[in-house]
């Protein structure tokens, strides 16, 4: 087991370093710099931009260390992230660290709510599809799982705004932020289900595409198991369908959902984006989204290398919980 | 007797399936839309009529107008040519690029095919999405930007497929059989294995449209995408962010075309595996 989770450790490095340098090099070569940017928001302020001297221009690149070759500034930044030190947004001078801090936990719990959400309605659902392959029942369920699937999620998100967020129909839920203003004064307890209130329509947007690709993927792998000799024998030694189905077939078939989640959550804080931006929800992906709009390096260097770490610990907790619930799996052999 | 080729098999198999069949219908109709789109829009896309602002589906508007008298029906026409060929161009892109380097990987073998895997490994990890923003942003929304963005970043699912389809039929005897009359890497490459190996590619270049066009109208619903006053349906969309609570038209309608496309292209992608071969999963 070691040496295979060596060598994953291993492969950490370059894709590490192959995201944050491509994202470097990306906002470092395009055209426009944040020199020009503040350039602009100086002139903004009453000076005319042909005014700035240059030496104004080279004391904020120098402020900012943008006046060293590429290489250097890449070697700088990485020796600094290894202290955690992401450096200050340009946006409003904030240590980026502190900004993540306070954005993190927000699209963590948006995204671990949803994915709860996710495998507490797929399984049941899923299953009860796949006991009744091709009735008519299950026909039609694989039928609402295809088409839920095929919803684009800020179409859903916009589509519950209109409904359900005030407007023309129904206001049953807030729409911005993720605290009622005036807030602070709940109850611990009140401040948690002002929270859930707010979080309903934006885990539903969110949850919809994915739960219904899980639900088709959680459906298959029953039906693929169904199919094996073992069930056929579990059958064959008289076991009642329910022992059949719960202990033989739906163990096995959920060793890969097990694994799933693992690459699951990255892939939907990638996903959030939209979401958050929708909602105007404070997390990671508005957060990025703002980041990217207003050149902000720092902060959008350290997003690349947070987003880059967290696929990597999710697909190596996936190769984990693979060992760890599937006994005929090890890494001896994968090493 | 009467030989069967292979490709009327498959298609024999299709055309069974009446829901992949209505797909390819639908996304056909589309593409004839898109061709006939100047033709066929009652008005002109981009043109201002400050007399009929915000009007409701009527006679007149079959979709109503948006905020600046514009028809709906007409820009979602224009639109669907952004779509579509964002999905096509994109997709080709990065099949390409998957077909190159997983021919390579899976027929050389060795130090290439480590290299190769190694590079595919570390794109898999890539927040694509995020990735895709930051490229845009700084380099500059446009529609091209985005076919070729995409077109990047996607290769990785294309090349480990063909990579393990050259590694089953490397060594089959046909392979064998050519390169014992002589035939050059390049000749067995892209005249005897590729062609075999295509089917696959086929299914989940399919799937790989209708995600593209679902990456295209998330971007252009940011502001990344097409930039105005040109039509595409996730601006489209982004524009009604503004009259959600009185113009529920203007986020319907658009909505429900990425919809139905989407779904249409997912149908003929189902289609095509279980024609294909109804064991494969991609």
């Amino acid at each position: 087991m070691f040496p295979y989770l060596f060598k994953r450790l291993l492969l950490i490095i370059p894709t590490f370093f192959g995201i944050t340098l491509i994202t470097f090099l990306i906002i470092q070569l395009a055209p426009g710099n944040p020199v020009s940017l503040k350039i602009q928001q100086l002139g903004g302020e009453g000076i005319r931009s042909e005014t700035i001297s240059k030496e104004v221009i080279e004391q904020t690149k120098k402020l900012y260390g943008l006046d060293k070759p590429l290489g250097v500034q890449y070697v700088l930044w990485v020796k600094k992230i290894v202290t955690l030190d992401f450096g200050d947004s340009y946006k409003d001078h904030r240590p980026v660290i502190k900004k993540i801090g306070e954005a993190l936990p927000i699209t963590l719990t948006l995204n671990i709510v949803s994915i709860l959400i996710i495998y507490l309605v797929a399984i049941p659902l899923g299953l009860f599809s796949a006991t009744r392959p091709n009735s008519r029942i299950d026909q039609l369920t694989t039928l609402f799982f295809f088409i839920l699937y095929s919803l684009p999620a800020f179409w859903v998100a916009m589509l519950l705004i209109m409904f359900l967020g005030g407007g023309e129909y129904l206001d049953l839920f807030p729409v911005v932020g993720i605290l009622s203003r005036g807030s602070e004064q709940l109850s611990f307890f009140g401040k948690i289900g002002n929270m859930l209130w707010h979080l309903v329509l934006p885990v539903t947007a969110l949850t919809v595409g994915g739960f219904a690709f899980m639900a088709r993927f959680w459906r298959a792998q029953v039906l693929e198991v169904i199919r094996q000799d073992y069930i056929r024998t579990a059958r064959a030694k008289g076991l009642p369908e329910r022992i059949v189905v719960w202990k033989h077939a739906v163990r096995n078939a959920l060793i890969p959902m097990v694994t799933l989640m693992g690459s699951l959550l990255p892939a939907m804080i990638g996903g959030s984006v939209i979401v958050e931006q929708i909602f105007t929800i404070p997390g990671m992906g508005k957060l990025g989204f703002e980041a990217v709009l207003s050149r902000d390096y720092p902060t959008v260097m350290a997003l690349a290398a947070i987003e880059a770490l967290l696929t990597l610990v999710g697909i190596l907790l996936s190769d984990l919980l693979y060992v760890a619930i599937d006994p005929r799996i090890s890494f001896e052999g994968k090493a | 007797m009467k030989t069967v080729s292979y490709k009327s098999v498959v298609w024999q198999q299709f055309k069974r399936n009446r829901l992949a069949l209505a797909g390819l219908v639908f996304v056909l109709c589309l593409v004839g839309i898109a061709l006939l789109a100047p033709w066929l829009s009652p008005y002109s896309p981009t043109e201002y009529d400050l007399s009929s602002i915000l009007l409701p589906p009527s006679t007149h508007h079959f979709l109503g107008t948006d905020e600046e008298g514009r028809d709906v029906l007409s820009r979602m026409i224009h639109g669907s040519r952004i779509s579509l060929s964002v999905g096509f161009v994109a997709v080709s892109i990065y099949v390409s690029i998957g077909i190159l380097l997983g021919a390579l990987a899976g027929y050389f073998g060795g130090l290439i095919d480590i290299v190769i895997s190694r590079l595919t490994e570390v794109m898999l990890c890539f927040p694509t999405f995020f990735l895709i923003l930051t490229v845009l942003a700084f380099i500059g929304p446009s529609l091209y930007n985005i076919m070729i963005v995409i077109g990047i970043t996607g290769w990785t699912g294309i090349a480990r497929l063909v990579r393990g389809e050259f590694l089953k039929l490397r060594h089959q005897d046909f392979v064998t059989a050519a390169e014992a009359t002589g035939a050059s890497s390049l000749r067995l490459i892209f005249f005897h294995i590729l062609p075999n190996s295509l089917a696959p590619v086929l299914v989940s270049a399919t799937f790989g449209i209708s995600s593209a066009i679902l990456v295209e109208s998330s971007l252009s619903f940011l502001g990344f995408g097409v930039q105005p006053p040109t039509a595409s349906w996730g601006e489209i969309l982004s524009q009604s962010r503004d009259f959600i609570d009185i113009a529920w038209w203007l986020t319907f309608f658009p909505g429900l075309a990425i919809f139905m496309t989407i779904t249409a292209y997912n149908l003929v992608g189902e289609g095509l595996r279980d024609a294909i071969d109804p064991r494969l999963k991609v």
